[in-house]
């Protein structure tokens, strides 16, 4: 379970760029809840991830994980109870290592990393396995450099690689945004089917309204560092994407100028 | 080439490879440009020639000079990742103050000679192999080091140092302190680097205050020509290319000399294969990023119209 309270954050905060990227922010995500995140550009969706993450500081608030207070825990050490991938396929791997040693990485997250074998027989099978869930063929090219790799495989890597130790909290940002739409649909279905197996907690942005209502279990929307909707159950079940746009302008008093948003 | 200048380039090519392997690491393994070079091979030697003639074992005398040469890839990694000085700029000062410390270290002299000290090239003096005694050590001393550095890099250990050096974000989500991958890795490259300065000052005898110059330049084309010549395909082959690399620097040197080059041409010449050599490396790379670029982009145009 994760719980945020009075989350804020403000970039270059005292000089004339001061933005204010999250403004008090409260969520509350109930153990296995899947929850899809839309909102125009720099409505604060990427901060509110990478806070939860520890990639910035914040400037207010808590972040409770586990019932672990980890607002003021660095990076690193967070990443244990978390799974992320990004937008850009070459953030979530080390291109110049092999599929079966990126996935090792991952899979000793919360082991002890010393002068043990970083890769083990028993491991390579796992690994085997694994990879030949994602019906990709990848189960065949262990040894091959992540770099040889199309942006759709190295995402799919990726999102095996954020699950294959159990996280508390999946965080997705735009993670299927730069791949083809073909290929999307299916890093997408990749997705829901590990949060479904692992039960999985899940934030997720999307900028594809349509794709956000029919995702998940719970929709939050974003503007100006604020979340301004919040649905679930039956309210959101009957909602269409126009509908779902006529909301957001009513809500937020602005009209939404993301034509990536429209454009779905 | 005379045989004695072609054994002796094999011999110092050998001796080298351990510092350019610290090279590798720092450059093509945590993807640093690392100045720290010049001055930690200094102080491997500056170390190692003070305890040898103050009476100490030149087995010793080297891992001393290994642990010296951590302690200052430290110090560059500390100023880089505590007091956030970019990496560069930070070797550069260290660099720089090493200058004065490997003077300190020598006693306040710019050079230290070894006179009928023992070094460990007397290894197999007595034995039937007297006559290649230093290539003999030269050769079982790099493949010594060239084995750990294989199983370190990898361990869980040397994983995470090389991912860290790929891509820290990735590092990071996975539960790694990209930080202290930096301080590892680049203590690890400098003691290599100035575990090869002591050798050297055992080869030749005297260890001396300005035999660093340029060392990471020469480090760096031994890595280029290497990966050049020999590929950069599985890690064992890399960490071997860097010793064909370092070796066949050897070579190009002794045979420039031998055509009457002046000595004091050497670091123009060592400049210029660098050049050369990372031209060609980056006309290769430039080429297939480009290419591997293509698709990637012609997808996001496809999905944005
Ligand atoms: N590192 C940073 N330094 C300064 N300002 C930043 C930084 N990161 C984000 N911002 C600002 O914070 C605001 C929120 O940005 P954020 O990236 O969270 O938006 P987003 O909702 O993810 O938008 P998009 O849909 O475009 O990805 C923007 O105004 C952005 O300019
Ligand atoms: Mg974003």
């Amino acid at each position: 379970m994760i719980k945020i309270t009075g989350l804020t954050k403000i970039f270059d905060k005292g000089t004339i760029n001061e933005k204010t990227a999250l403004d008090n922010i409260n969520l509350t995500l109930a153990e296995g809840e899947f929850v899809t995140v839309i909102g125009g550009n720099g409505a604060g969706k990427s901060t509110l991830l990478n806070c939860i993450a520890g990639v910035h500081p914040v400037d207010a608030g808590q972040i409770v994980l586990n019932s672990v207070d980890v607002t003021e825990m660095p990076e690193h050490k967070r990443s244990r109870w978390l799974g992320r991938v990004f937008q850009d396929p070459a953030l979530g791997t080390a291109f110049d290592m092999t599929i079966e040693e990126n996935l090792a990485i991952a899979y000793c997250k919360n082991k002890r990393r010393g002068l043990q074998p970083g890769l083990r027989r028993h491991e390579q099978q796992y690994f085997r396995e694994q990879l030949a869930l994602l019906g990709l063929g990848l189960e065949n090219r262990l040894k091959d450099k992540v770099s040889l790799l199309s942006g759709g495989q190295r995402q799919a890597l990726t999102v095996l690689m954020a699950t294959i130790v159990q996280p508390k909290l999946l965080l997705l940002d735009e993670h299927t945004a730069a791949l083809d739409p073909l290929t999307a649909r299916k890093v997408l279905a990749l997705t829901k089917q590990l949060v479904a197996e692992n039960k999985l907690s899940t934030l997720m942005i999307t900028h594809n309204m349509k794709e956000a209502l029919e995702v998940g279990s719970r929709t939050i929307m974003m503007h100006n560092g604020k979340i301004i909707l919040d649905l679930q159950g039956a309210e959101r079940a009957e909602l269409t994407v126009e509908k779902l746009i006529a909301l957001f302008e009513e809500r937020s008093g602005a009209y939404l100028a993301n034509d990536r948003l429209l454009l779905n | 080439m005379s045989y004695l200048a072609f054994l002796g380039s094999i011999e110092l090519g050998l001796i080298y490879s351990v510092m350019a392997l610290g090279v590798f690491i720092s450059y093509r393994t945590l993807n640093t440009p690392d100045l720290t070079v010049d001055g930690s091979f200094v102080l491997g030697a500056a170390t190692a020639a003070v305890l040898i003639s103050g009476g100490g074992s030149p087995f010793w005398a080297i891992l001393i000079a290994f642990a010296a040469g951590c302690a200052a890839g430290c110090v560059t990694a500390l100023l880089n990742t505590k007091l956030r000085i970019q990496p560069l700029i930070s070797s550069i000062l260290v660099m720089l103050a090493l200058y004065s410390v490997n003077l300190r270290v020598m006693g306040g002299r710019a050079n230290i000679h070894l006179m009928n000290t023992p070094s460990i090239y007397h290894l197999f003096a007595e034995t039937a192999l007297a006559g290649f005694s230093k290539l003999v050590v030269a050769a079982i001393s790099m493949l010594i080091i060239l084995l750990l550095l294989y199983f370190f890099l990898n361990t869980r250990l040397g994983f995470a140092l090389r991912a860290t050096g790929d891509n820290e974000v990735m590092v990071r989500a996975a539960g790694i302190d990209s930080n202290q991958m930096k301080i590892l890795g680049l203590a690890l490259a400098n003691g290599l680097v100035a575990a090869s300065g002591a050798m050297i000052a055992q080869y030749q005898s005297y260890a001396d205050a300005g035999m660093g110059v340029g060392m990471v330049v020469i480090g760096l084309a031994s890595v280029i020509i290497g990966e050049v010549i020999f590929g950069v395909k599985p890690l064992w082959r890399r960490l071997l290319a860097v010793v064909l690399g370092s070796i066949l620097y050897r070579l190009i040197i002794a045979f420039a000399l031998g055509r009457g080059m002046p000595a004091t041409d050497l670091k123009l010449v060592s400049a210029v294969i660098v050049a050369v050599a990372l031209s060609a490396g980056s006309f290769k790379d430039g080429l297939r990023k480009q290419l591997s670029r293509l698709p990637y982009f012609q997808k996001r145009v496809l999905y944005h119209d």
